[in-house]
């Protein structure tokens, strides 16, 4: 005694914490000493809670030595001291994960938890069910079953407790326990029935109709607990979410009637799962965002925040619910919490009118340096979707954005702000010059790469379009001097765009890429010298080319093109044209063939258009030799919509070539069309060069077929009359299913095994993949793919052919190799609800035989 | 911030801290894995002080969740919980926490008197959360069944205790002495 005491006088003396500097090895050495006899409470107790205090700073205590400090710490169970006693079960529980054999404690634990002392009790069920496994289980159940109906609160509570953390592991177990369960949920005290509640609940989970008996049962009354009432809130919303009618429903008016509960925790909970329901209306809104209003001017910090961040909540999709509580709203921004006045402000973004922006922004601005970087966040985000809403209101949030640019944070923040400054440009053409000039002045001391990088590249592509791109080539030109190789390298290829697209900066952009030419990095430098020799050459379709437009081959494509060429070299040099292109996956080639162009704004589609136009024609080889797209016009509708062919013309312009592009629809279900194409003839002896005709138009899918006409080198001549005529083959077909009567491809295929399919799956690529979906006509899983095979004429891999019993759904692996030795790959997923779906992938390497063999198979 | 409702379930407090004025960690439990490690779980602390030690402002969004927190002199306490908890049930969590600390300490609500009393502290928390579950959030109900006993006995007394023991040791060491002087003396005086 006399020498704990000196020794913690020696400690407190030198630091104000007693633990400071305790190891681990000293700690295990200390606890050695539980194995005196006698035992000394206090001794131990403060050993006990070094050991606690260690293991808490997180030091690993390694299997043995925990062993060790467990077994030494059983002696202390003949020790009837409660403090020690409680330590130890404290301990026990630290250690039940670390330490081997604990279950060794379990009967000392078993005598504590049936004893007399209440206060053990408790203690030594949590510590049991902690260290129990499931054989144990067994032999405690029935102490458990006592213990959750135990007349004592805390007993039954840490029961009900540990019960559920056993649930994870033997939910069965537990399980039976539930009329138990049940008695508890009726208790007076109310944390026991909170614990009873929740427990019935998990173990109901997935039972709906027990669970929703439960709530109706608890709705009615008889929870005193505001916890448990919170829970029933949430377990009624869960339920709410999947009943269909639910105006009708009990459970909305026993949310609606705890929002008049006297606890606050419980009448918030109610509002924010009203707020939270799905479509919710107006009518079932307003009351919640009464409450919510009440709470906004609490005295209490943490309910101005819940109500605040619910209403944000409620913003978004009803902010015109939420206009009542603007004056409140607008007191809390000058809110000490900084939390709250953000999410105050956000809210108010959201309701407000144009009108009161200037002033929102204003206050925003006083204290944006005091909030956490996910709160900027989420302001740049309000910001961003009011520049949308009021546009003309730009150049007060560009200014607010910019001067948040300025200020320190992290690159999430950052990478946010930058983002919405581009979105702007874009969005708005007013604002492209003054946010060029921020974004400017922001790379200018810029520490993330990436986001430097992206602004120069987008300067390279809007900065020679404005009135006056010579003044931003100072600061693109300061990147190069200062930067690292890769900001280096984008600030040069953004200067070449410059020098390529404005005629009279050319010569002063040469010097500056001169300058380059001499740059450590050798990406730098070969950007250089690659980009002033074709400027040098000063030719327009050079520029387009090479500076203006990027390459449109798909990277994977042109590694695998030229990985295969350095292993087999040959005479001929490197042809890009047979490295795959980079196209746009199938899904969003098939909207814009689609029939229906006004089932969306046509606005918003037209930039991507032009680029999924030019690749679809460049994927075409017969147009491989005129060059890049320079425009294509709108789609013209040349026949009536109840024909029955319907054929949209879309005329693309090249620079001495025109391609008439027709997407013909046949409406027809019992006839497909084959060889369609367009025959067309002008007045004024404009030349047809090439047609490329659609090879096969089936019911209601849209077909492309293609007239390549030679515009004459007079350019006034352009103006001509086309008489179009269509032209095709018709094959009569059945019907119901859709399917062409006709021969399956056999003769063109060779079957080939392979024996690992997925190898050769992977080792043809996704470039040529081509996916569809269609409905079979069969009714089982095997006829169908009976079907596919006899249809297809390809060899089913890896036993693929064959359903497992009683199977819903299925995979098909099919192999082939198509005339001209192109392998063929084709992965069918089947699946069996009514009929049988089927959804196809075809893999192959030559984009044209996978499109034949999708369409094909429809 | 997702849409979302919550899973109603028990498990309500994802971790309960006590830092220092440093930011160092004094008792800190960690409920579920969003921390796997002690590193990363220090790594928050120290972030989460860093934001919360200059402005008392009792509630903060950090890193996805919802943070309340309340301090004294020297002393921070946390109740962490998802972002989308009912923020007033974390509240009565650390108000629990808070008042039990304060009991235990005598109304001292200081680093030093909390070292003294470190083992108590360790049992009101584990007594107030188990695993994440609230077990219990009525101050009265925690110290009651904390029953500080021994500890329980004002420091004075159990001092009082001590010194007597000691004093006991004292007199009893003075007896032996008289005693084995006693028993030399006879002995003296043969020699002489």
């Amino acid at each position: 005694m006399n020498l704990r005491r000196d020794k913690k006088d020696e400690e407190d003396g030198g630091s104000s914490n007693p633990f400071q500097g305790l190891e681990k090895s000293m700690v295990i050495q200390e606890a050695r000493s539980f194995n005196d006899t006698p035992i000394v409470p206090r001794k131990c107790c403060h050993i006990l809670t070094k050991v606690m205090y260690v293991l808490n700073q997180g030091e690993q205590f390694g299997t043995l030595e925990a062993t060790e400090t467990f077994f030494a710490m059983t002696k202390l169970f003949q020790s009837n001291d409660s403090m020690l006693r409680r330590m130890v079960y404290l301990l026990i529980k630290e250690m039940a994960d670390i330490a081997d054999d604990v279950i060794i404690v379990t009967s000392s634990l078993t005598k504590d938890m049936t004893g007399k002392e209440d206060l053990y009790r408790a203690a030594a069920i949590r510590a049991l069910c902690k260290i129990t496994d499931s054989t144990m289980l067994q032999a405690i159940e029935r102490f458990m079953k006592q213990a959750i109906v135990d007349k004592v609160p805390s007993v039954s509570s840490a029961a009900l407790a540990s019960s559920l953390h056993l649930m994870k592991q033997n939910p069965d177990v537990v399980r039976r326990w539930v009329n138990e369960v049940q008695e508890a949920a009726s208790s007076d005290n109310i944390m026991v029935q909170y614990h009873a509640l929740g427990l019935l609940h998990h173990v109901r989970k997935n039972d709906s109709i027990a669970v929703s008996k439960m709530v109706s049962k608890y709705t009615k009354g008889g929870l005193k607990s505001p916890y448990a009432t919170c829970l029933l809130i949430r377990i009624s919303a869960k339920l709410l979410e999947k009943e269909e009618y639910r105006d009708s429903s009990p459970l909305i008016d026993f949310i609606e009637s705890c929002l008049r509960h006297k606890s606050e925790m419980v009448i918030y909970e109610a509002a924010h799962a009203i707020v939270n329901m799905k479509d919710t209306t107006a009518r079932e809104l307003a009351p919640a965002v009464s409450v919510l209003q009440l709470f906004l001017s609490s005295p209490k910090p943490t309910l101005r925040f819940a109500a605040t961040k619910t209403l944000n909540k409620v913003a978004m999709t009803h902010p015109a619910a939420v206009t009542a509580c603007n004056l409140d709203l607008e007191n809390l921004i000058t809110d000490v919490n900084r939390s709250i006045a953000t999410l105050a402000i956000t809210t108010l973004l959201k309701t407000g009118s144009e009108s009161s922006i200037d002033r929102l922004m204003k206050q925003i601005g006083t204290f944006m340096s005091d909030i956490s970087d996910e709160f900027k966040v989420v302001v740049v985000d309000a910001v961003s979707s009011l520049c949308s809403k009021f546009p003309r209101k730009y150049s007060v949030m560009m200014n607010f954005l910019a001067s948040m640019l300025r200020d320190d944070g992290g690159y999430e923040y950052k990478k946010a702000i930058v983002n919405s400054l581009v979105g702007i440009i874009e969005e708005n053409p007013e604002a492209k010059e003054a946010g060029l000039s921020h974004l400017c002045e922001f790379i200018e001391d810029c520490e993330h790469t990436s986001l430097a990088t992206r602004i120069l590249h987008l300067l390279g592509q809007e900065g020679p379009r404005t009135p006056k791109p010579a003044k931003y080539i100072r600061f693109i030109y300061n990147r190069v001097i200062l930067e690292n190789a890769a900001i280096r390298a984008a600030a040069v290829s953004s200067l070449a765009k410059f020098g390529a697209h404005c005629e009279p900066l050319l010569p002063s952009i040469m010097v500056l890429l001169e300058r380059s030419l001499l740059d450590s990095d050798d990406e730098v430098r070969d950007r250089a010298t690659f980009y002033l020799n074709i400027l040098k050459q000063n030719q327009k379709a050079l520029n387009s080319a090479y500076i203006l437009n990027g390459l449109a081959v798909s990277v994977v494509g042109l590694e695998r093109a030229l990985h295969h060429y350095t292993i087999e070299p040959s005479e001929q040099p490197f042809d890009i044209k047979t490295v795959p292109l980079d196209t746009q996956p199938f899904a969003e080639h098939k909207v814009t063939s689609d029939v229906s162009p006004a089932a969306r704004p046509a606005e918003k589609a037209a930039p991507p258009t032009q680029e999924i136009y030019a690749e679809q024609l460049a994927a075409v080889p017969e147009f491989a030799h005129i060059g890049p797209l320079f425009k294509s016009s709108k789609p013209v509708e040349l026949t009536e919509s109840e024909t029955e062919y319907i054929v949209r013309c879309i005329k693309h312009t090249f620079p001495k070539h025109v391609v008439f592009q027709f997407d013909c629809t046949n409406t027809l279900n019992d006839q497909q069309l084959e060889e369609v194409y367009v025959q067309m003839e002008s007045a004024e002896g404009l030349e047809v060069e090439t047609v490329v005709p659609a090879p096969i138009l089936k019911y209601n899918q849209p077909g492309t077929t293609y007239t390549l006409v030679q515009l004459p080198d007079d350019n006034t001549e352009v103006a001509s009359v086309f008489s179009n005529t269509l032209k095709y083959s018709v094959k009569d077909c059945d019907p119901n299913t859709g399917e062409p009567d006709e021969e399956g491809y056999e003769d063109e295929y060779v079957r080939v095994m392979k024996p690992n399919f997925m190898a050769s799956w992977e080792e043809i690529g996704e470039d040529n993949e081509l996916e569809e979906t269609f409905a079979l006509s069969t009714k089982t899983l095997e006829e169908a793919i009976q079907n596919i095979v006899n249809f297809l004429g390809m060899q089913p891999c890896e036993r693929s052919d064959k359903v497992p019993e009683g199977k819903s759904s299925h995979s098909l692996f099919l192999a082939g190799v198509f005339r001209g030795g192109v392998d063929v790959l084709v992965k069918a997923r089947l699946a069996l609800q009514d009929t049988v779906k089927m959804q196809i992938t075809v893999r192959s390497t030559d984009p044209e035989i996978s499109e034949l063999i999708t369409s094909a198979v429809g | 911030m997702d849409t979302s409702l919550l899973e109603a379930s028990l498990y309500t407090v994802k971790a309960i801290a006590i830092l220092d004025n440093d930011g160092e960690r004094i008792i800190s439990k960690f409920y579920d894995d969003t921390f796997p490690t002690v590193k990363e779980q220090k790594e928050f602390e120290k972030n989460l002080f860093n934001k919360t030690h200059k402005a008392n402002a009792e509630i903060i969004m950090l890193e996805g969740l919802t943070c309340v927190y309340r301090s004294n002199v020297d002393l921070f306490f946390y109740v962490i919980g998802s972002s989308q908890e009912n923020e007033l049930i974390l509240v009565s969590v650390l108000n629990c926490l808070y008042e039990v600390i304060s009991q235990i300490l005598r109304k001292n609500i200081e680093k030093r008197t909390l070292f003294d009393h470190l083992d108590s502290a360790y049992l009101a928390i584990d007594e107030i959360v188990d695993g994440g579950i609230i077990l219990e959030a009525d101050p009265a109900a925690i110290l009651q069944r904390v029953a500080l006993k021994g500890e329980d006995v004002p420091l004075s007394e159990q001092n009082f205790k001590d010194v007597v023991a000691s004093k006991l040791e004292v007199g009893q060491r003075t007896m032996k002495v008289i005693q084995s002087a006693k028993d030399q003396l006879p002995w003296n005086f043969l020699k002489n």
